[in-house]
């Protein structure tokens, strides 16, 4: 017969259900991983990510020796890693003499690598060297606003490319309500020349503007970086054409109670359920009260068997 | 307030995503220096950000304790998906079964009256109504075997029954899994990791099958596996492929020689399909013209070659003729 495993406890079983594949997906988790050297810089960086993406990241912080995503064999362990935590998304750190400051955004599907953008870091500024009201700090897991800037998003095949992973990578959860007092981010990403990106992280201050719309005023709170393009790799048709299969749009629920009518409109039938007066706990436990249920009690408490323990002990 | 409307038309705004995409923006001079080039980004996007914000302010909103909620319409920005979209679940034997009679679910209490202790119990689970296994006295009946154990018997049919739902239940899911849609918490014996994207169930390999690939890697030494130690209960490798195969060249007794037979008919068989481009025409000719002349003097020379050819045979005619007659002849 055929050998089943399932979870033995609830909690595993959620955390199975949480990995299935779903119909709807809201957001991808990211994993932050280097290579076996990386520099003080590419350190930083690969935290201060952690940092702004923490609610929805893991971050590995030993080296890892065989990752190379753009190499033949290079992505098995990187495929496991996903597989692991599940983490659809990553982002990879090595240095070497030729790349220096080398960081590798990817993305897979089904946990095999879908799509990889390698960019240089340069004239990084890390989050500590920005002075600012601290007040203003955005609060972990907001939804942030994103900016591109520049014709090279259009016209420069990479940077369209890098303009989609980084939208995928900031833009956070995929929510349905959004909170407008809890918007207090922006993501600014430029592209200076055909292969260089200034991106940066601001906070949002809020002012008055006498509508309902408030001018909107950007401190910049950081890091910021440059990202010089270097190595990238499209996901291929097929793959990209099963990926970006969405579910259709959702069977509506049957509306329950609810009519139409014409001249009426909208006609809703409440059910109310029967007042049990009988049953209703009294405001004060009135002594009277108390002596009627233990009477009551000891009359069925002879021949109820079925009773619990502790009424057993309370009969004796 | 034209201006500004002017202007939120050039960005591509994606307020599913919050996104703002200025995709006409670009540097008319190289900013000379980092300071320069920060200031440009951030009031460019600022410009952006307001733009969002505009659209995203003015949407209907509903008050919360929190602020003001927003419905955001979904991404516009098509990004790909992470794991494939779910399987349908195909449906159960049973399912079938009740659709093809028209068996409808229908609600049954929690509850139920239990007749022994007359209370009401819940109606599966711990301490249950109508339980069977309870029942301490079980009335004899003619139809009872003698010597058999009611009670044993009782608890051998529950314990059938439960193990033909579960052979029922691993039918379904091995149905399920072989469309890929098991459900997410069921992990089939042979998937070390947890069933996430679509994990397909490994094939497993038959007997013969790992045989031949043991026997495979036995053999992919320089030596051919000749001096490996064998395992216990290894098989020596399986020889693939047909041997050489030469036919004696000495005649045998009773036999003719084959191998000369055998390279006779293939030089034949090329000789004749060659034939044409080998025949010489003057020779041939030669030799007819030959030949012809050589008739005509034959029958020029001698009167009848073919009467002197009968001759002989004539004779052994005449002779067994006589001789048989003889015999019998001497019999009678």
């Amino acid at each position: 017969m055929l050998k089943m495993k399932t979870p033995k406890t609830g909690k595993a079983r959620r955390e199975l259900d949480k990995r299935a594949p779903k119909l709807v997906e809201t957001g991808k988790k990211t994993l932050i991983l280097h290579g076996t050297k990386t520099s003080g810089v590419l350190n930083n960086v690969l935290t201060q990510i952690y940092q702004l993406k923490k609610e929805s990241a893991v971050r590995f912080s030993r080296k890892n020796e065989d990752v190379r995503p753009f190499e033949s064999g290079g992505e098995a362990s990187l495929e496991f890693f996903s597989l692991k935590t599940d983490c659809s998304m990553f982002v990879f750190g090595s240095h070497s003499k030729k790349r220096p400051d080398n960081l590798v955004i990817g993305r897979t599907y089904d946990h095999h690598i879908y799509d990889l953008v390698e960019v240089g870091v340069e004239n990084f500024k890390p989050l500590e060297s920005f002075s600012y009201d601290k007040k203003l700090a955005p609060k972990a897991g907001s939804k942030p606003f994103i900016a591109f800037i520049g014709e090279g998003f259009d016209s420069v095949e990479e940077l369209k490319h890098l303009k989609e992973v980084l939208l995928d990578l900031l833009r956070g959860e995929v929510v349905e309500n959004l909170n407008l007092a809890g918007v207090d981010r922006a993501y600014i990403c430029t592209a200076v020349s055909p292969n260089r990106v200034f991106f940066t992280h601001c906070a949002l201050r809020l002012k008055r503007s006498g509508t309902i719309v408030p001018r909107m005023e950007l401190v910049e709170v950081g890091p910021s970086m440059d990202f010089v393009v270097r190595r990238h790799r499209l996901p291929n048709e097929r793959l990209r054409k099963e990926a970006m299969k969405t579910a259709k749009d959702k069977a509506k629920k049957k509306e329950k109670n609810v009519s139409k009518d014409v001249i009426e409109g909208k006609i809703g039938k409440v059910y109310i359920p029967d007042q049990k007066v009988g049953e209703m706990a009294l405001p004060n436990k009135a002594k009277g009260v108390k002596r009627e249920r233990r009477e009551a009690k000891l009359r069925h408490g002879e021949g109820n068997k079925h009773a619990s323990k502790r009424q057993k002990e309370d009969s004796q | 307030m034209e201006m500004e409307t002017e202007t939120q038309s050039q960005f591509q705004i994606d307020l599913g995503n919050l996104m703002a995409f200025d995709p006409l923006h670009n540097f008319p001079s190289p900013p000379s220096s980092r300071e320069e080039l920060v200031n440009e980004c951030l009031k460019k996007g600022t410009e952006l950000v307001q733009a969002i914000s505009d659209t995203l302010f003015n949407l209907p909103s509903t008050e919360d304790v929190d602020g003001p909620l927003v419905k955001l319409p979904p991404p516009a920005t098509r990004l790909p998906r992470e794991k494939p979209l779910p399987k349908p679940k195909p449906p159960t034997k049973w399912e079938l079964f009740a659709k093809a009679r028209g068996i409808k679910n229908r609600k049954k209490d929690k509850i139920v009256y239990d007749e022994q202790t007359g209370t009401w119990k819940r109606r599966y689970g711990y301490d249950h109504a109508n339980d069977e296994d309870k029942v301490p006295i079980i009335d004899a009946k003619i139809t009872d075997e003698p010597g058999e154990d009611p009670f044993a018997k009782r608890r051998a049919d529950k314990k059938k029954k439960i193990e033909k739902q579960e052979k029922n239940r691993s039918q379904n899911l091995k149905e399920a899994a072989k469309v890929g849609a098991l459900p997410s918490h069921v992990q089939l014996a042979a998937t070390a990791l947890p069933i996430t994207g679509s994990q397909a169930v490994p094939k497993k390999f038959s007997k013969e099958e790992l045989g031949n690939v043991a026997g495979m890697a036995a053999t992919s030494t320089a030596s051919g596996g000749k001096f490996d130690k064998k395992l216990p209960g290894e098989k020596p490798a399986k020889h693939k492929g047909k041997y050489r195969k030469f036919l004696p060249v000495v005649e045998g007794k009773g036999m003719v020689s084959q191998e000369r037979e055998q390279t006779e008919k293939v030089l034949n068989k090329l000789f004749s399909k060659n034939s044409h481009e080998m025949l010489n025409v003057n020779k041939a000719v030669n030799m007819y013209n030959v030949k012809k002349e050589k008739k005509w003097k034959n029958k020029e020379g001698k009167s009848s070659p073919s009467s002197s050819k009968l001759k002989p045979n004539k004779t052994l005619k005449k002779k067994s003729l006589n001789k048989g007659s003889s015999k019998k002849g001497k019999a009678k």
